[in-house]
């Protein structure tokens, strides 16, 4: 089914403007910088200058000569504030995964570039930040491990040196096939076989970290204000590390500006001010600087993946067999084991290869921790399958789309149960990669490909595609529970109608850019037959909205939404049995549309929303038993994952002469289920697609051989602006989600986890005829220009 | 990213900021426009103890032509010399690179005496004014003098101006002979990772980033001079020099950019 060209009958569909903006664009919108709170300790957190070293010692006296400059603390000083407590990671993945122990600020030995070794408490964030250059750190250092294959390579010095290995965990998905995968690699005709690295990337959101604790100390209570992704977890973990009483704790997110990831964890910073609050019984609070950001918020990506491709003599592959090392980092934060799980399960791609192997070993680095960052996992993984089928198309002697085609789950195959254990819930993979091929003008490009190469032109043109498949509506708590995840995946949302018919959401998943509010408006509208903007959706603080796991991996709509959507209908069973009551007649024969209630074949027999929504407040005249007012609450654990999908076909022209790349164009069709609005849709897509395009030409967290992050600034770390995005070309393929009433599966991420394969398949394909099989990302003028140069036989 | 404390002054005029430069000594810097200096004052790789404003100086702010000369006020911004009509007729060159620098943000508060006075081997239009052979005016407590924009730049962000001068105006010979700019980078916003500039059907010839300051590519001007073919001319633009290295650029590619940008702006400029 396509839904594109279908004319919305209702809000659902429509390209409605963001009720969000008209604040956020005027500055009304207050973050949490924007907080007044008078009285507070800024603080400053000194953080280490060197990747792997012994404190010998912390001189603060310069620090405390500076006016407004009040105490400079040691992790030595600190330690008492947390006593057993330290740094959560909610996800063991294994019975034996190392998990050192993370306090908030190191007391003996820092362990990367940015690790809190000191703290300055300050009047004002100036003398905060002045105080924090201020105090001298005395270092012994130690030999750092900064490289993923360094850390496993024998003798490598050890990150943590009560452990005795840098290795963090190995996690394995294979089942008993392995003899079958033996054969299929035996049997072969065609055998990739390729190594990608994963550069790390640093998450960059428009609003940095920072967060703010309020005592009240008569009663005993801590608001801890966050720019967070996440209050609902973080109020459970920053109760459960300090000590606190869940029913002394509130957490609220003001508006946050953007995280992509970065933003749902538990920092030092946000468990240091609580306890500090608590301790000092005054507002306690420290907002983060972009340079800053760069070291002490958690960086993504990190691999270095090998693949393997089996295919029989028409491409048909018949295994895949997979091994990544992945990159933890100093110390595991939140998620960060889990991260390469979540694309373990889709190293396949969206092909049906009957044989499946994975397997990821973690290692500790001296460097700042990874976690989650937009895709988590999933880019990485259609990186590596989408990368490594380019090159089989290339061994097989046939196109991309057709090696693809030769591959693809069958748009009858669903639901499909895959060989790594899951069951996709819907889609069509081939119409979705002939409408890219269309958009594209596939054969118009190709032609002046060729003829640029007749013309020996220095500027070839490179096509490039990728297809992917994602997990999103994270997830069913059960299968969480086999991951040995921490938590559940269910998410819950109240609605409520008040005597003037207006409507209230109140919603467990927590906006920092997506457009909640204007999405769940146009879902309870539509079901009640209201005006979006009769519809207020509360969020973000634990003390509005108590229950919730909050947003991240494209889970809102589909599992928040849907909650949403499910409180809805309850509301409106509960209007209607009202409503039969009021009209005298039986529920099974009213039907309700545009806010009325009507009684079949009497049309005169009818009652507005309006007049319910009142008589429940009232409670004047209810049926017998009934409770007053239209309220209801669900909790909704999702049965299955939702499985978005899409082709993406970038097109470069890459200058020979220098090696400069230039995304000409770039054609995306996505099926992310039903739409709820269109232009919010197109926006995710967009900005999912250049923070794509960013890491295969722009992005590079680099460090040097001491562990420093040499690109530590926006000057260096080259995160692209809109004048180098490319011209999109959109369009979609809905097959509605069976798994979930309104059919939707999630986008949030879509565009990030497609673009980089194809934009490095299109450089590739740009280059193919010169000899360049691979180029690393990003892929930045020199880069591309030495490929050339190598592959040519040496520096030109 | 918060800077060090700093004391503010206003200047009234040059007179008045001049006056305050010696009084405070090296301890002061000039703030123009402030996108070179702010940032390294938030990162703290300057620290002046007193910003003496000269932003306001209106009458440093103008584009003035004739007797075969432009001169522009040192406080002119990149926008307007992007956008001056007589700027546009009378030095094209400079015009078009000025819409080069940086972002719409930059260019409407950098200035061109800031640019010159901050000496970034790395920035647009030093090497502009050097390729056209411009002159550097800059007044100090005994009076102004001019300085030759081949003999201004010294060093990575050093120049033979005093602490107690600053730029008033810069001149540039009138001129629409064969002239490109060719800068190229990664981002549209940034620095240029090399550029190169021709002047004058190939009279003027320097380069951005190529060294620690603004280059004047007497090699490649002398062999176009001697009858070298673009192409030959070229091939010398990297000699002698040691092109600094960073994450976007070593030595040797940088070096195999400043000749391919060299080729190309010189054939851009007419020069076969």
């Amino acid at each position: 089914m396509t839904i594109t060209e279908d004319a919305p009958a209702g809000h659902v569909g429509s390209r409605r403007l963001r009720k969000e903006d008209p604040a956020l664009l005027t500055g009304e919108a207050k973050f949490i910088d924007d907080l007044a709170l008078p009285g507070a300790i800024w603080v400053g957190v000194v953080r280490s200058s060197e990747a792997h070293a012994n404190i010998v010692g912390i001189d603060g006296s310069a620090a405390l000569e500076i006016d407004g400059v009040n105490e400079v603390l040691s992790g030595e000083d600190l330690a008492p504030l947390w006593g057993e407590g330290a740094l959560p990671c909610a996800w063991p993945v294994t019975p034996d995964m190392k998990n050192p122990t993370h306090l908030p600020v190191a007391r003996s030995t820092a362990k990367y570039v940015g690790d809190a070794v000191a703290v300055v408490l300050a009047d004002s964030r100036y003398a905060a930040a002045d105080g924090a250059a201020a105090v001298v750190v005395d270092y012994e250092p130690l030999p750092a491990v900064v490289e993923i294959e360094d850390a496993v390579a024998d003798g490598a010095p050890l990150v943590h040196a009560d452990l005795d290995s840098n290795e963090c965990y190995t996690w394995g998905l294979w089942g008993d096939n392995a003899p079958a995968i033996d054969a299929a690699f035996a049997e072969a005709a065609h055998v990739v076989s390729e190594r990608y690295l994963q550069q790390r990337l640093i998450p960059a959101p428009m609003e940095p970290r920072g967060c703010a604790a309020v005592p009240s100390p008569a009663g005993g209570e801590l608001t801890l204000y966050s720019a967070t992704q996440i209050p609902h977890i973080l109020k459970v973990m920053t109760a459960v590390v300090l000590g606190i009483g869940e029913n002394k704790l509130r957490v609220v997110a003001p508006s946050v500006g953007g995280g992509f990831g970065c933003k749902l964890n538990v920092y030092a910073e946000e468990i240091l001010c609580s306890a500090l609050a608590m301790q000092r019984g005054a507002p306690v609070r420290w907002t983060e600087g972009r340079a800053e950001a760069a070291v002490s918020t958690i960086q993504g990506r990190g691999q270095v993946q090998h693949i393997e491709l089996a295919a029989d003599a028409d491409g048909k592959v018949q295994a895949v067999r997979v091994k990544l090392l992945a990159d933890m980092g100093a110390y595991l934060q939140l998620v960060t084991p889990g991260v390469p799980l979540l694309g373990g399960f889709l190293y396949h791609g969206c092909y049906d290869i009957p044989n499946y192997m994975f397997e990821c070993t973690s290692v500790f680095t001296n460097r700042t921790p990874t976690d989650a960052y937009r895709g988590a996992g999933r880019p990485e993984a259609t990186y590596a399958v989408e990368r490594a089928m380019d090159a089989l198309a290339v061994s097989v002697g046939v196109s991309p789309e057709e090696i693809r085609a030769r591959n693809f789950i069958g748009a009858d195959a669903f639901p499909y149960e895959s060989s790594a254990g899951l069951v996709f819930d819907s889609g069509d993979y081939q119409a979705v990669l002939d409408k890219a091929v269309a958009l594209a003008g596939l054969d118009e490009r190709r032609a002046e490909q060729a003829q640029r190469l007749t013309d020996g032109s220095s500027k070839r043109i490179g096509i490039g595609l990728s297809s992917y498949v994602e997990m999103c509506g994270l997830a069913p708590s059960r299968v969480l529970a086999s991951l040995d995840y921490g938590a559940g995946g269910w998410e819950a949302a109240t609605v409520r109608i008040s005597p003037t018919c207006k409507v209230q959401v109140v919603t467990g998943s927590t906006p920092h850019g997506q457009g909640h509010e204007t999405c769940w408006s146009q879902i309870v509208a539509d079901k009640l037959g209201v005006d979006p903007d009769d519809v207020e959706v509360l969020h973000s603080d634990t003390a509005i909205s108590p229950t919730g796991l909050d947003t991240y991996g494209s889970r809102s709509l589909a599992v928040g939404g849907t909650a949403v959507y499910m409180a809805t209908e309850k509301v409106i069973d509960k209007a209607r049995a009202i409503a039969a009551h009021q009209l005298e007649a039986s529920e099974d024969d009213l039907e309700f549309s545009g806010g009325v209630f009507r009684v079949r074949g009497t049309p005169e027999a009818e009652v507005p929303l309006a007049g319910i929504a009142f008589a429940a407040f009232t409670a004047h005249d209810l049926p017998d038993g009934m409770e007053p007012n239209l309220e209801a609450h669900v909790t909704y654990d999702p049965p299955n994952f939702t499985f978005p999908n899409g082709t993406h076909i970038a097109v470069v022209e890459v200058d020979t002469d220098t090696g400069d790349v230039d995304l000409v164009d770039y054609v995306a069709v996505d099926d992310c289920g039903v739409q709820i609005n269109p232009l919010i849709v197109e926006g995710q897509v967009h900005g999912g697609i250049l923070q794509g395009a960013a890491q295969a030409l722009y992005e590079d967290a680099v460090y040097n051989s001491d562990g420093q992050l040499v690109s530590a600034n926006l000057g260096d770390y080259l995160v692209p602006s809109a004048a180098e995005a490319p011209r999109y070309r959109l369009d979609s393929h809905a097959t509605p989600s069976p798994t979930n009433p309104m059919g939707v599966k999630g986008v949030g991420e879509a565009g990030t986890i497609a673009a980089a394969p194809a934009v490095i398949n299109a450089v590739v394909d740009a280059l193919r005829d010169l000899g360049v099989t691979d180029v690393d990302m990003p892929a930045s003028p020199q880069t591309v220009w030495r490929a050339i140069a190598d592959a040519q036989g040496g520096a030109s | 990213m918060i800077p060090a404390a700093f004391d503010y002054e206003v200047a009234e005029s040059a007179d008045h900021a001049v006056s305050l430069l010696a009084e405070h000594g090296d301890d002061a810097k000039l703030l123009a426009g402030g996108h070179s200096l702010i940032p390294m004052m938030r990162y703290r790789l300057a620290t002046p103890g007193v910003l003496v404003d000269v932003g306001r100086l209106d009458d440093l702010r103008y584009i003035r032509t004739g007797n075969g000369t432009v001169s522009i006020g040192a406080l002119t911004r990149h926008s307007e010399l992007e956008h001056s009509a007589a700027l546009a007729e009378a030095c094209p060159m400079l015009a078009s690179v000025a819409a080069l620098v940086g972002d719409p943000a930059v260019r409407h508060r950098g200035t061109l005496g800031g640019t010159i006075a901050h000496a970034d081997p790395a920035s647009d239009l030093p090497a502009a004014v050097l390729a056209l052979g411009g002159t550097i005016v800059a007044q100090g407590p005994g009076g102004s003098r001019e300085i030759a924009a081949t003999d201004f730049f010294t060093g990575y962000f050093e120049s033979v101006l005093a602490d107690d001068e600053m730029i008033t105006e810069v001149r540039v010979p009138a001129g629409t002979g064969g002239w490109n700019y060719q800068k190229f980078n990664r981002r549209a916003q940034d620095w240029a990772i090399v550029g190169a500039a021709v002047a004058d059907g190939g009279a003027g010839v320097s380069l951005v980033n190529m060294g620690s300051t603004p280059i004047r590519a007497s090699g490649v001007e002398s062999a176009l001079a001697g009858g070298a073919s673009a192409a030959e001319a070229a091939a010398l633009a990297a000699d002698g020099l040691e092109p600094p290295e960073d994450l976007n650029a070593d030595a040797e590619y940088r070096s195999h950019l400043a000749r391919v940008l060299t080729e190309r702006a010189l054939n851009a400029a007419g020069v076969a």
